[in-house]
């Protein structure tokens, strides 16, 4: 006998309401030591005293580092001169070339144990360190091993020669990056290199010291000492460094050329910015919108040469703003550790409080200020991106390097108006351009001051491209060909 | 509506082109693809994705019986877990939509049926119609019909407008999905037009691809057609849905497909009322990523139903 046939049986779709579950990156396998002192002459040594850096994202100490004194930044420079001398100036350019690919090379091999420790030691996501940090640090030394057999074609046939000792000193934003930066262009040249990582992220830059080993680097070739600003004075004022290179805030890198002038020392700087990012109305919009969000956010907003002047064509103003509301709703801000994370921790108690301060000076000078309505972790140091509208340009916010994630929004109504907002700064260091017409772009671009421009993209790097600044943002450029001049004698 | 040279034109008048990078949206795209979905949001994702499947045949080769097995698939996935959920709809050519309807009946599996000489769309616009009418009258739920590229790349945009709104008065109640055939008009820019224009036109779901043309469905392309569904709706408050179809074979794409919608659209969108996915084997695969994580090993094809 057959049986009826019955009504299927089903199950209605899931609820709506889909939560992605926390994705750690896992710190298991990630070892470091409880105290570091410095690395000079090849070996950690030891220092007279200490300080604690933290986790930004947990407030918990990770590790001491040695507070360099005169006499250990001394030493230091000593090993760096005796590296020079004894080893790094008689090794064949093709044998420098050897150790930068080795070094490039390992970086790779360690990137997944380095991008967690820059993630835990600067607060950024580990996304950023993972696929931008540790292979744009990697490229710096691959390309500028390729340069260091190569130097008597960079420029024009002109003989060239070391300078002898470099002191560099590094900010906390990008520590592994920024070291990869000073380091591999000043080595291809035939330098020795005295480095001090920023106090809050040294952590990284040992690690890399271990990797120096593992490449059987010469000792003294790279140095590191370890320490706050007093370190980073004793260091770009000791009388054997022939070439300082920093990066960092406008007011130290005043106060350094000052120091330095008349001392025959070489000198590039990086300092601040107040990038400005022009949308003009004809620019596909929907990708300018993220190239926003990536100018600005991209780092919690701790680059120098962050977009963090937002000028909107008066025309399309209320669809940017509409639009960027809506991006912003969807920012995750959280653990830097967790792989779905987009904006991590900011770096420091101490810059915390400066972007609140100027979370409260855009409300007091006038302007409305946007917040992403994104939870924030309890502990840690953590603040919702936000941008401001109605910004006028003599508010503070519209005119300050803040060096977090704070956008200040303007309009212009044509292009010579973009021009003059976006040249009205004492910074000169990075400027977007977003329109479909690429006559507009180049026009606009060629009448900007700014060292690095982008067109349609913005906080895009590449070793081969020469990065620096204009005016404020300082002198001297790093990446590319013209990234080893800061560290050659060109003598004609 | 007006008459010119005895050819009737609507009053409509095209949207401005408006720009998509090519390597920011790509770029964009790439990075959504990097989220990292596990454990519960993962089993959630991949039950939603289930039920977001127009499950699909559309061979010349079809006959009632591979209907009615199909049906049976996307009513109920995986015999014994009733956890997890029906397809969306199943999707068959119109002769055979009696027969998914009779099978479907009383399961809230959607019929939907491909129209308008789907997959060239070169065919009169009257035959047309008609086609769409008898589909509907025959049971189907939802119809997909396809633009005429031909029009599209002359440049006779409003007849491309025309159609789609003749078709959705032919639709009656049936929900008119509208295939751009992505991968004929090629240029993100050419995408974003064609969707405004859709949408424009009254279209219920913009689609990607019939499945016939090479690229079909890509993460990019889906993102340009989600923004343009996305700034509709900031303009009109109205929403329309979204189906890329072709080409998505793996639980990973499924995933990263619903990561896009999420972080585009929002939750509103995340029902298949809103989105679908036009597939075919991605149902297995799913099936399978979702025995893997009740058994915690993956199970071989052939404890899987064809189709």
């Amino acid at each position: 006998m057959a049986t009826k046939k019955q009504t299927p049986k089903t199950t209605a779709a899931p609820a709506a309401g889909w939560k992605y579950e926390p994705a750690l990156e896992s710190t298991d396998h990630v070892r470091f030591e409880k105290r570091y002192g410095h690395f000079i002459d090849g070996k950690f040594t030891a220092a007279k005293s200490y300080f604690g850096a933290i986790n930004p994202a947990t407030e918990e100490q990770l590790a001491e580092f040695g507070q360099g004194s005169a006499a250990e930044v001394d030493t230091a420079v000593k090993s760096a001169r005796r590296g020079y001398e004894k080893y790094w100036s008689k090794t064949p350019p093709s044998e420098r070339a050897k150790y930068l690919y080795r070094i490039a090379r390992l970086l790779q091999e360690h990137a997944r144990e380095l991008a967690i420790l820059e993630t835990m030691n600067g607060g950024k996501p580990i996304k950023e360190s993972r696929d931008v940090d540790l292979p744009l640090a990697a490229a710096h030394f691959f390309y500028y091993a390729g340069w260091a057999d190569k130097l008597q074609y960079a420029f024009g046939g002109a003989q060239v020669a070391p300078l002898g000792v470099a002191g560099q000193v590094i900010p906390w934003n990008f520590p592994l990056l920024m070291a990869a930066w000073k380091i591999a262009p000043a080595l291809a040249c035939g330098n020795t290199v005295v480095l001090k990582a920023a106090e809050t992220t040294p952590l990284t830059a040992m690690k890399l010291a271990e990797i120096f080993q593992e490449a059987d680097l010469p000792p003294g070739v790279v140095n590191f000492v370890n320490g706050d600003g007093r370190t980073g004075a004793a260091l770009v004022n000791h009388p054997d460094i022939n070439k300082v290179a920093f990066t960092g805030s406008t007011e130290v890198g005043r106060a350094i050329q000052k120091q330095l002038a008349g001392t025959g020392k070489r000198l590039t700087l990086e300092l601040g910015g107040k990038g400005a990012n022009i949308i003009f109305d004809d620019a596909a919009l929907d990708q300018a919108i993220e190239g926003i969000i990536s100018g600005i956010f991209f780092n919690q907003g701790h680059v120098c040469c962050a977009g963090s002047r937002l000028l909107v064509q008066e025309s399309i103003h209320d669809e940017v703003v509409r639009r960027l509301t809506h991006r912003l709703s969807t920012l995750r801000v959280g653990n830097p550790l967790d792989k779905n994370t987009d904006v991590g921790a900011i770096n420091s108690r101490a810059q915390l409080d400066k972007i609140e301060a100027y979370l409260g000076y855009g409300v007091e000078d006038g302007a409305v200020r946007h917040s992403a309505p994104c939870p924030l972790p309890g502990r840690g140091f953590f603040v919702a991106p936000t941008f401001f509208t109605g910004v006028a340009p003599a508010h503070r916010i519209a005119a300050d390097e803040i060096f977090g994630p704070v956008l200040s929004v303007m309009t212009f109504r044509t292009p010579e108006e973009a021009v003059a907002k976006a040249n009205a700064t004492p910074y000169g260091l990075s400027a977007g351009i977003w329109t479909d017409k690429g006559s507009k772009l180049f026009a606009v671009a060629s009448q900007l001051k700014a060292g690095v421009i982008w067109g349609n993209s913005f906080n895009r790097f590449d070793a081969t491209s020469p990065f620096g600044g204009f005016k404020e943002s300082g002198f001297g450029r790093e990446g590319g060909r013209q990234g080893l001049l800061p560290y050659l004698e060109v003598r004609g | 509506m007006s008459v010119h040279n005895g050819v009737v034109r609507s009053a409509y008048h095209p949207p401005a082109w408006k720009a998509v990078d090519a390597v920011a949206v790509e770029a964009r795209a790439a990075a959504l693809g990097t989220r990292s979905i596990k454990k519960a949001a993962k089993l959630q994702g991949l039950l939603l994705a289930v039920s977001m499947i127009d499950l699909t045949t559309l061979e010349g080769s079809d006959t009632p019986g591979k209907v009615r097995d199909l049906c049976a698939k996307a009513m109920r996935p995986l015999p014994g877990r009733s956890d997890i959920p029906s397809t969306g709809a199943v999707c068959v050519y119109p002769p055979l939509v009696a027969v998914a309807k009779e099978a479907l009946a009383g399961s809230g599996v959607k019929v939907a049926a491909v129209a308008t000489y789907f997959p060239s769309g070169q065919g009169d616009l009257a035959m047309k119609l008609e086609e769409v009418r008898r589909t509907v009258e025959a049971g189907a739920d939802e119809i997909d019909m396809v633009i005429d590229r031909r029009a599209f790349l002359m440049g006779d945009y409003a007849k491309v407008f025309d159609e789609i709104a003749a078709t959705v008065e032919a639709c009656g109640p049936a929900h008119l999905k509208v295939i751009l055939e992505t991968g004929e008009l090629q240029t993100y820019d050419k995408v974003r037009f064609a969707s405004q224009l859709a949408i424009d036109a009254g279209a219920h779901f913009i689609k990607t691809s019939t499945g016939k043309v090479q690229p079909a469905a890509t993460l990019p392309v889906t993102l340009v057609m989600l923004e343009v569904i996305r700034e509709h709706y900031f303009k009109t408050g109205k929403m329309v849905g979204m189906k890329p179809a072709g080409g998505i074979r793996t639980a990973k794409d499924a995933l990263k497909y619903l990561v896009m919608v999420n972080e585009t659209l929002g939750d509103a969108w995340m029902s298949p009322d809103w989105f679908r996915l036009g597939a075919s084997v991605l149902l297995n695969d799913i099936l399978m990523q979702l025995e893997k994580e009740r058994l915690g090993a993956y199970d071989s094809l052939r404890y899987h139903t064809l189709g």
